[in-house]
């Protein structure tokens, strides 16, 4: 816990391999923070692009990556008025339709947590050490880095 | 010694996860060379040093970062999270 500008604020970096339960992790989160008037979550989903993906199976480096995480989280909370954060990313085999990860950030405005969700949402996709491989048709491929991810954290 | 970690493609290129390498390498970029001239595969891994990424002490860095001191460098490729 830390005070950020005025609001208590609690950061929660979850990284595993087995699924998450979606319902009951937006049910807790923020639970009891009557000062908190806004909650964002956002929750990645396996997609199946051309149709027959046949699962995918995300590596990561453990370690790095909760650090990753933790610091990105922490830099979201330095630059929105953030009273919780929460990053839960999964690691592992997945199929599609299957949940990938989920951040959620509390605010008492919604500006500051919907854009503290989108600036989680972008380094995440870039600056945390996850890689996704995709199988179809047999094959296994490394789902390859968009020039768009990349070009979304200039904006910030 | 420094613990050298692969991952992705990078990992499936070489053929292991990771290795203990004896380098008096003052750079990432040094050490990347001392190991393209080990074997093919190390070659084939870093032909292309624009499609990697290095962590030195699992903190993203540059091929020109200073390797004094570190206990851990990774390679892997741009990273796909979310």
């Amino acid at each position: 816990m830390s005070d950020q500008g005025g609001l208590r604020s609690g950061l929660r970096v979850v990284v595993q391999e087995a699924p998450f339960d979606f319902g009951a992790e937006a049910e807790r989160f923020a639970a009891g923070r009557t000062d908190l008037g806004a909650v964002v979550t956002f929750t990645g989903v396996v997609r199946d692009v051309a149709g027959g993906l046949e699962g995918m199976e995300i590596e990561h480096y453990p370690g790095m990556t909760e650090k990753a995480l933790t610091e990105i989280a922490s830099e979201a909370q330095a630059r929105w008025s953030l009273g919780e954060v929460l990053v839960i990313h999964r690691y592992g085999k997945m199929a599609a339709g299957d949940r990938i990860m989920m951040v959620a950030t509390a605010s008492a405005h919604r500006q500051h947590a919907f854009e503290a969700a989108e600036y989680l949402m972008d380094y995440l996709k870039s600056r945390a050490p996850f890689w996704k491989k995709e199988s179809a048709g047999g094959d296994q491929s490394w789902v390859a880095a968009k020039d768009e991810d990349e070009a979304a954290l200039d904006r910030w | 010694m420094i613990d050298v970690l692969y991952f992705a493609w990078v990992r499936e290129r070489i053929g292991l996860p990771k290795e203990k390498i004896e380098t008096s390498a003052a750079t990432v970029a040094a050490l990347v060379e001392e190991l393209k001239a080990r074997e093919e595969r190390y070659e084939a891994a870093f032909a292309d040093l624009s499609a990697l990424r290095v962590a030195v002490d699992q903190e993203l860095t540059d091929f020109d970062a200073p390797l004094a001191g570190a206990r851990e460098v990774a390679f892997f490729p741009p990273m796909t999270g979310g």
